[in-house]
């Protein structure tokens, strides 16, 4: 059996060993001005510092160029693709065509993965952008275990998949954190409060508490729990997904950290004595509870979920 | 207004300039009998909902019997008809899809409206008549990937909620293709097709059609200082809320005409007839009056008037001259409700009596200020005096939707003009 790759999204430069040294395959890294929601900011700078750690021990780079872009940033695009074809990194992962349209005038032979988080639904699409220079599809994580097998087995494009950590929601592009505490007559707020990630909007009815924040690309609402799969990844080993994200947005290195090296043990043991697998995997999940802050509680996401429409 | 971008838009005629580069009208079909209004009250075209692959589940759908009853009407006004196909389609949606499509060729529908590249693949290999438009569900919203999907052959392109004037300006000068833009209605506050908040919390899939509004639902702000909860209002604050106002471009209609937007929208399939009729006539009377002969127009106080007869919440130009700020949204209010009510449809009237025979839309009785509008009159209001029922017994009031009943108007009236009732 295939052992997937084990992809994670590095804090700064200095995660980069530490997580290489607990299991970690791959990373996807970049700078707000270009990337959705990373869980952490690489400069130019510090993106060479990254990738040079990371080539070092024959571990690959995927840079996050995956925002909705307006005119002005859509200008900028070829010089920084071009940048980031230059500091070597192992793919581009986009969602707007802009992309695609700069990938071709100045890096015509980076790698691509195609990820609009939200819209990749079907393997149809994931193979239409596949023909259109991509050799990887990210998958809603609003897809059942099923559907995510289904399009595996339909796929001509290497199948990435998140199978731990928040997931987000919404995105306006309003500052909606900025506009409560403007309307509240509290605009210091903004000003005390433009970094910190720290806020929750509370919904009574559900009991759920969502994190929220503001950054260049908007407002964003992220997922009440935590998806973590670590005791079902049996099948999806099996049905050969390509790669399995691990996404530590809006936590700490040290429990990205604690987490990677988990789902190494998990992913090994799978691959390699699956009956070994299969009894200590509650034991794995139970290690990932005890890691949770307080107010995240896990669940296995759309997994296992069914929607109705 | 008078700066010429393209010149390709207007002429001079006899000294005078003119716009020859009309954009066309689009308005929300939600059904026949709304479909039948919006383009006997003047849009170019209408958007409909099939049964399937469109966003609205709950939009009173048409079937393709329906379908086709209403492209052979469109056709006798030159109006045409498109067709919301916008979904983010799942691998068990792709099943019937070439069928579906297929079906909307043979009814005749001019274009479909579509997010997903499945569909616009789909149909333009067992479709090819039909043409395709990008959905606004693709929240395109820069000139690189307008150039993207114009070199995949499509014909035209919906831009997303969030392009401004000048993002707009500069796609239009940059490519060549059609550009259709929202003018009026409700609209997300999310980028379009990035929003799964029903999803989590109703699972229902918003990109399937199941949205719950759920950013029109009310939410405690708190923040979590050191593993801490603090709420950040206080306790009669307004909780924290993301609604937005409503989008009205009616000011703005001269500009997009200067920058050549090919299609202006008006959202709302679920609106009334009421609503669709008296939008669609503001946006037709502005659109016409500009081309006439723009160096004189200036907005009438009695359009925007009108706009506010069903309007059912606040309304703003959201992102057409940048980043809307806080006043557009909408905190510790759900909307408001319109100044009037729709009364009545007008079935017929005889010239020889005076007396119209109306279908009730909305309870009134003798005593009752009304005002009637319509394509063929200028707007009138009245007194309502007897009421008579179709056997001839009058009526203390009309009471029962749809009860169809006489009275005497002061002008005439024409099938299909509407009565309306102002509420105090
Ligand atoms: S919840 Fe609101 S923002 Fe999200 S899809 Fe529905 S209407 Fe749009």
């Amino acid at each position: 059996m295939k052992k997937p790759e084990l992809l994670v999204t590095p804090h700064s430069v200095d995660s980069i060993e530490p997580l290489i040294a607990t299991g970690a395959d791959a990373f996807v890294l970049g700078e707000q001005r270009y990337g959705l929601r990373l869980a952490g900011e690489f400069n130019r700078e510090d993106m060479k510092h990254a990738i040079g750690k990371a080539h070092a021990k024959g571990k690959k780079v995927y840079v996050a160029v995956n925002a909705i872009f307006h005119n002005d940033i859509a200008n900028e695009l070829d010089d920084y693709i071009a940048f980031v074809k230059e500091a070597g990194a192992d793919a581009i992962i986009f969602g707007d065509p802009a992309v695609l349209m700069a990938v071709r005038a100045v890096a015509p032979d980076m790698p691509l993965h195609w990820n609009t988080e939200t819209t990749a639904t079907n393997y149809f699409t994931c193979n239409y952008w596949g023909q259109r220079g991509a050799v990887r599809a990210v998958l809603a994580r609003e897809l059942s275990m099923d559907e995510v097998i289904e399009v595996k087995e339909n796929a001509e494009v290497a199948i990435e998949v998140q199978v731990h950590g928040m997931t987000c929601m919404f995105q306006s592009k309003r500052p909606l954190l900025g506009h409560y505490f403007e309307y509240q007559g509290k605009v210091m707020e903004i000003e005390n409060r433009k970094e910190a990630k720290n806020m929750l909007l509370y919904d009574k009815e559900r009991d759920n508490k969502y994190p929220i924040f503001e950054d260049q690309n908007g407002t964003h609402i992220m997922s009440p729990n935590d998806i973590c799969i670590i005791d079902e990844l049996a099948e999806m080993i099996e049905a050969g997904i390509d790669s399995f994200k691990i996404d530590g947005v809006l936590h700490s290195p040290e429990y990205l950290l604690e987490v990677t090296k988990l789902y190494r043990q998990a992913i090994d043991l799978c691959v390699e004595n699956l009956e070994e697998y299969e009894e200590v995997k509650e034991e794995l999940l139970e290690k990932i509870e005890e890691l949770q802050p307080a107010h995240r509680p896990l669940d296995t996401g759309f997994f296992f979920k069914e929607t109705v429409y | 207004m008078s700066t010429v971008i393209n010149d390709t838009i207007a002429t001079v005629i006899d000294g005078k300039r003119v716009i020859v580069k009309k954009p066309e009208l689009l308005a929300p079909a939600g059904t026949l009998e709304k479909l039948k209004i919006a383009i006997h009250y003047g849009a170019d075209a209408v958007y409909i909902g099939g049964q399937e692959y469109g966003l609205r589940s709950n939009a009173g759908n048409f079937t393709l019997e329906e379908m086709k009853e209403g492209v052979e009407f469109a056709r006798k006004y030159g109006a045409k008809v498109y067709v919301t196909t916008n979904i983010y389609a799942h691998n068990e949606n792709i099943d019937g899809l070439e069928d579906y499509l297929r079906g909307l060729q043979e009814a005749g529908v001019t274009g479909i409206i579509v997010a997903d590249p499945l569909i616009i693949e789909t149909c333009r290999r067992v479709a090819p008549k039909v043409e395709v438009h990008l959905s606004t569900q693709q929240s395109l919203s820069n000139w690189r990937a307008v150039q993207y999907w114009k070199e995949e052959g499509l014909h035209r392109v919906v831009l997303a909620r969030e392009t401004t004037s000048e993002e707009m300006r500069e796609m239009k000068e940059k490519v060549d293709i059609e550009i259709e833009t929202f003018i009026h209605g409700a609209m997300c506050i999310a980028y379009s097709g990035r929003c799964v908040l029903s999803n989590h919390m109703t699972a229902r899939d918003s990109n399937r059609g199941g949205c719950c509004q759920s950013c029109r639902w009310d939410y405690d702000l708190y923040s979590l200082d050191e593993g801490n909860e603090q709420a950040l209002f206080a306790e009669n604050d307004s909780p924290f809320a993301m609604s937005p106002k409503d989008l009205k471009l009616v000011e703005s209609i001269p500009k997009l005409i200067e920058l050549g937007i090919d299609s202006l929208k008006i959202e709302g399939r679920m609106k009334s007839i009421h609503y669709i009729a008296t939008v669609v006539s503001v946006y037709r009377k502005v659109i016409d009056t500009y081309c006439a002969d723009p160096e004189n127009f200036q907005i009438k106080q009695e359009w925007l008037e009108e706009l506010e007869k069903c309007a059912n919440r606040p309304a703003a130009p959201a992102f057409f001259e940048g980043t809307p700020g806080m006043e557009e949204q909408l905190f510790g209010v759900h909307g408001k409700k319109a100044s009037h009510d729709f009364a009545g449809l007008v079935l017929d009237y005889d010239k020889d009596t005076g007396m119209v025979t109306l279908q009730q839309r909305n309870f009134f009785r003798p005593g009752d200020e009304v005002e009637f509008f319509g394509p063929e009159i200028e707007n009138f209001t009245q007194t309502v005096e007897a009421i008579w029922d179709e056997k001839g017994n009058e009526l203390d009031a009309a009471r029962h939707p749809l009860q169809i009943v006489r009275f005497k108007t002061e002008k005439p009236v024409y099938p299909n003009n509407m009565m309306r009732k102002g509420l105090e």
